[in-house]
Parts: C-alpha cells; structure tokens; sequence
C-alpha cells in the first residue's frame, strides 16, 4: 500500500505555487499524510494555487479536502487557485473541497462559560416549570368546578375505567412492595431494641411509621413510577398524533376528557391504596415481630399498636393521600400535553415527569410533616 | 482481502425471492444498477420498495437468489470483507434516522470513528465539509436532529452517508415530506454530487418530479418483480395497465411538461 500512498512536490514561481500529487489520496490514505502538506506550504508566500492532479491514481473528498488546504493555509490565504491538470471528476472533487475550505472555520463545540449558562438555563428552567405546572393546577380547578356544577361533563366511563388501572391493577405490587418494608423496619427494630431489652417497642415503630409516613410515601412513589408515567405517555402520544388538536378543534375541552378523570382516579385510587399499604406494611411488621426477630404474638402485637399508636397516626397518613395523588395526576397530564411533534420530546417528558413527581411527593410531605410538628399531631 | 471490481455493475439482484409467510412479495425478481446512473424505483403502496432496498441493502437475507456486489455474491463474503462492501454503501432512510443524542456533525463523524484512523480534527473538519457539501449552514454542525426541520434532517442524513465516500448511495423517499422548493433543490443536489463523487444512485420516490428531473433509469415493481427498467420514454411506453395508470395520470403529465 506504501507503494502508492499519498504523495505531493511543490514548486513556486513568482506568486504561483504548483502542488504536484500523486498517488492515492483518498480517506484510508488520510491519516498518514494530515499535516504534511500544510506544515510545508506554512512558511510559502503565493498567492495562487494550482494543482497537477493527472498522477493521482485515487481522489476522494478527504483527499481533495487535505489537498484544498493548501489555498487557505500558507502565510497568507491565497486568492485563487486552479486545477492545472486533472480529469473532470477530480477539477468537481476539488471544487466541492475547495468551496468547504474557504468558508468559514468550524465553530466550536463547547465553550468555558457552557457550565455556567447550563447552570443558569436550569435555575430558569426550574422557575418556569414551577410556574406552569401551577398555572396547570389553576386551570385543571377552575374546570373541575365547572364540572361540578354540570355533573353530566362528568365522564363516569372513563373515570372507572381509570380508577380500575390505577388503583385496582396497582393493589398487588403496593401492598406487597409495603409488606417487605413493614417487615425491614420490624427486624431493624428488633434488632435495635433488643440491645436495649425494648424489644416489644418495635411494635410503635412499626405502627407509627407505617401509618404516618411509610405507607403513604410508598404508595405515591410507586403510583408516580407506574400511573404518572403512564399518563405522560398516553397523552404525550395522542399529543404527537395530534389527537389532541383533533379534539379541540371538535370543541372537546382536554381538561375535560384527558385531565379531569386522570386527576379524579388518582384522587379515589390514592388513599384506598394507602390504606391497603397500611394493613400489608403492619401485617409484614407483625409477621417479623411473631415468627423472627422477637417473640411477640400477633395477640400482644395489636394490643400493643392498640395502646401505644393512637388513631391521629393513621388519619395523618391518610389526609395527604389526596395531595399526593393530585399531585401526581396533574404532573403526569401536564408534562403530556408538553410534549411536541418528536419521539425524543416524549421520553424527555415522562423521565421529567417521574422525577418532578417524586420530587413534589417528598417535598409536600416534608411540608406537612412540618404542620404536624408544629401542630402537635 | 478481496478487491471489489468496480467496472462490475456495483449491485445486481438474480431470481429474487421474499416472502413473509405465505405471502410471496418478490419473485423472480431481476434487477441491476450500472455504474454512474441515478435510478428510480416506482411501484405502488405496499408492493415491497422499502423491503427490496432493504434486501439489496443485505439488512434482510433474500429467501431465494443472489445479490452481487461489484460482481461479489454477497452471501459468499466473509464478516470482513461484508464490512468492506458496506463501506461503500450509504444510505439515507426516509426520516433521515440520525442519531438523537449526538450532534449532526457527531452522526456524520460516526462512521468516520468506526472505520478510519483520522485523526479527531481533520474528522471534525471533514465532517464539516460534507456539512457544507450538502448545502447546510455552518452553525447547524452543533444542532441536535431534534432541533432541525424535515429538509435539514435528510440532508443532515445525506451528508452522514456521504461521510465514507460511498460509491453507491441508496435514498428511500428522499424528498417526500419537502416542499416543492426543497424538493427540487434536493434534486439538484443529488445531481450534483453524483457528478461531483462520482455515485451511483438507487431513490425510492413517489414523486414524479424527480423521476422527471433527474433518474437516468426508471424501474417499476409490479407483479411481484421489475417489470421493466429503462429511460422514461420506454417505460411511459411500456404496455400494463398500472404503469399506463401511474403515468397518465393528470399529475404525471404536469410533471412531464415541467421536466421538459
């Protein structure tokens, strides 16, 4: 192959400098030659180019690209150049590269400031989300009231049809997914209090964690994952099939049908699956207490949690249940109608819903917990 | 290493048969594309254009007969040496398939990491040239395909399966989607780097503008194979009742006037 790898003479006189190639000069031959060519002409003062071609067995445009470079970088660029000698495949060849050359460099791809203006496009970013996902809120109440007091723009079909999706079809993995964590926290506590010889106090921290935050947070973690995802995706395709733009333009409201029912299914779905999470997550905790870690019967189990875990426990878990699947439903609905024309837009979005709604669950729950604190529930 | 034989017509298709179960899609179908012609491929919704181009493409194995490459059985290559015929393929798919997550002048520098030893500025400069060659504006290099229009996204396609220097360009529906500004500029572009690159073309297209404008050769799939391949004229001409349909059509005779 070195036989007839890529190879140039130069010649000048007066401005004119005479690029002589021969061999083949084409992209496999490239590597070898990058450079040679336009470290030599560097230190050349013409003004024009011409290229004898009629030796090159073999041209490419990265060959005649390589070749090109001679027109822009000698001291100065020159100001024309020519194909002295060649077939007309290579003259065009040369034109094409020639033409790339002489525009302007290729701009960069990444600047300094570039960690800067991401840091700042997302504090924005941030902003701007926050701010439309409330404006959402409004607009999904004030059709919501709208509804209410024209029961019949209620759609029952598709509210149960959701409700059933949601919260019907999501019982099995909630109740168990709160099963093993009730019986995670009963075996840390077991072990924990034991060292103490409080071992049968592992029944209040079974209760009151599964009742006040386990269960709840579990439940809306996994409806985010599983329902809020869903939503974005349904809506963010029938979005990108203009489905949508089809039903506005029938006078279909899409908070109506799209937004409403999803927002009232998670708001039936969300505490009833709570509850279930309840009952498996101390079921699971009891389960540990009786066969495991500590020799505490079923019996002295719920007399205890009967004692110790006052009821408040339970209806402070339960009276953010429907916060949570508010929260969710309108997230999922709002980064689906987000979506524009592109299939990368529609993972953009549900990954950005997911997030956003996981995020909001952890944070409205922070909140509340701090109102409970300070309220003394 | 084999040595392609490029005086050898670069793809020929023997006795092709597809089938997808019982439904036959080709059979005994002959085809060849001659060196340095720009040929277009007709034939009606559902007639298998996109499973041919496929098949000559080597993406799908023919259920019977041959594709010769250069004069090379295709089936008969080794990994290898079906890496080096595939060099010398691009291919431009009809939504133009670029790579979403990298930028347009990191798909076109794909194949160029894949294949050659260029160093990873003269590729960044390469890959702006085909940029250029393909009539894109400079800034677009940093774009995502996401960020593009429908035109700039085929040709932003084009420029990557230009990235090799292929000598056979395959294009499926190049210029559907286009207005006919673009379209046509489309036209003149393929045109011009045929010349310029010396390409042999096959485009699946619909559009009786470009058939018009710029294919040397027609060929029309119907009945399961080509049922003829030649110039314009003698296709016109040829006696069966699709093709008489196809181009009678009051959209082919408008098309036919502008062309002349």
């Amino acid at each position: 192959m070195l036989a007839n790898a890529a190879q140039y003479e130069l010649s000048q006189s007066g401005d004119r400098l005479t690029v002589h190639a021969s061999g083949r000069w084409t992209v496999e031959t490239a590597p070898n030659c990058d450079g040679h060519l336009s470290g030599d002409v560097a230190d050349l003062d013409y003004k024009h180019v011409d290229y004898d071609l009629t030796k090159v067995e073999e041209l490419d445009t990265a060959g005649a690209y390589l070749l090109a470079r001679a027109i822009r970088l000698g001291r100065e660029p020159a100001h024309s150049w020519a194909v002295a000698a060649g077939s007309d495949g290579q003259r065009l060849l040369m034109n094409v590269a020639a033409e790339a050359t002489l525009g302007k460099a290729p701009p960069k791809e990444r600047q300094w400031y570039d960690t800067l203006s991401r840091i700042g496009e997302a504090t924005m970013h941030f902003w701007t989300e926050t701010v439309e996902t409330l404006a959402f809120l409004g607009q999904f109440f004030v059709v919501l009231l709208r509804c209410i007091r024209h029961p019949s723009k209620f759609r029952w079909k598709s509210i149960i049809a959701l409700i059933e999706k949601v919260g019907l079809d999501a019982a099995p993995i909630v109740m168990v997914l709160s099963f093993f964590i009730g019986a995670v926290i009963a075996y840390m506590g077991a072990n924990l209090l034991a060292s103490f010889g409080a071992s049968v106090f592992m029944v209040d921290l079974v209760g009151f964690s599964i009742l006040r935050e386990l269960a709840v947070i579990i439940t809306a973690i996994l409806l985010a994952g599983r329902s809020d995802s869903a939503f974005t995706a349904q809506i963010g395709a029938m979005k990108m099939r203009q489905e949508i733009d089809a039903m506005t333009v029938m006078g279909l409201d899409k908070f109506e049908v799209l937004v409403v029912p999803r927002a009232l299914a998670c708001l039936v779905a969300m505490p009833i699956l709570t509850f279930l999470a309840m009952m498996s997550g101390l079921f699971g905790g009891m389960l540990v207490a009786w066969t495991g870690a500590a020799d505490v019967s079923p019996s002295l189990f719920l007399a205890r949690l009967n004692d110790v875990v006052d009821i408040n426990n339970f209806w402070v878990g339960m009276v953010k249940t429907p916060f949570f699947g508010l929260i969710i439903a309108i997230i999922g609905c709002r980064q689906g109608l987000a979506v524009t024309g592109s299939v990368e837009s529609l993972g953009e979005r549900v990954t950005k819903s997911v997030v956003q709604a996981i995020f909001a669950v952890i944070f409205v729950n922070a909140i509340f917990a701090l109102i409970f604190y300070q309220l003394g529930v | 290493m084999i040595e392609l034989d490029y005086s050898a017509p670069p793809v020929e298709a023997r006795s092709i048969l597809t089938q997808f179960g019982d439904n036959i899609v080709h059979e005994n179908l002959n085809f060849r594309l001659n060196h340095g012609e720009i040929i277009g491929l007709v034939g009606g919704s559902g007639t298998g254009k996109t499973v041919l181009m496929n098949t000559l493409l080597g993406l799908r194995e023919p259920d019977g007969g041959v594709v010769r490459f250069f004069g090379q059985d295709r089936q008969k290559l080794s990994v290898n040496e079906r890496a080096k015929v595939d060099n010398e393929m691009g291919v431009l798919f009809q939504g133009g398939a670029l790579f979403s997550s990298m930028t347009v002048r990191q798909n076109i520098m794909v194949p160029l990491r894949e294949h050659t030893d260029l160093s990873v500025p003269l590729m960044r400069e390469l890959a702006d040239m085909k940029i250029h060659m393909v009539g894109l504006p400079p800034e677009a290099a940093t774009l995502y395909p996401a960020d593009l229009s429908g035109g700039m996204r085929k040709r932003a396609g084009l420029a990557r399966s230009l990235a090799l220097d292929p000598k056979l360009l395959f294009l499926d529906e190049p210029t559907a989607g286009l207005d006919p500004i673009g379209a046509t500029a489309f036209d003149e572009l393929i045109l011009g780097l045929r010349d310029a690159l010396d390409l042999t073309v096959l485009m699946i297209t619909h559009d009786l503008d470009t058939l018009f404008a710029i294919c040397d050769r027609v060929a029309v799939l119907v009945d399961k194979c080509i049922a003829v391949s030649d110039n314009l004229e003698n296709v016109m001409a040829y006696d069966h009742p699709w093709i008489r349909e196809y181009f009678g059509g009051a959209r082919a005779r408008a098309a036919l006037g502008a062309g002349k």
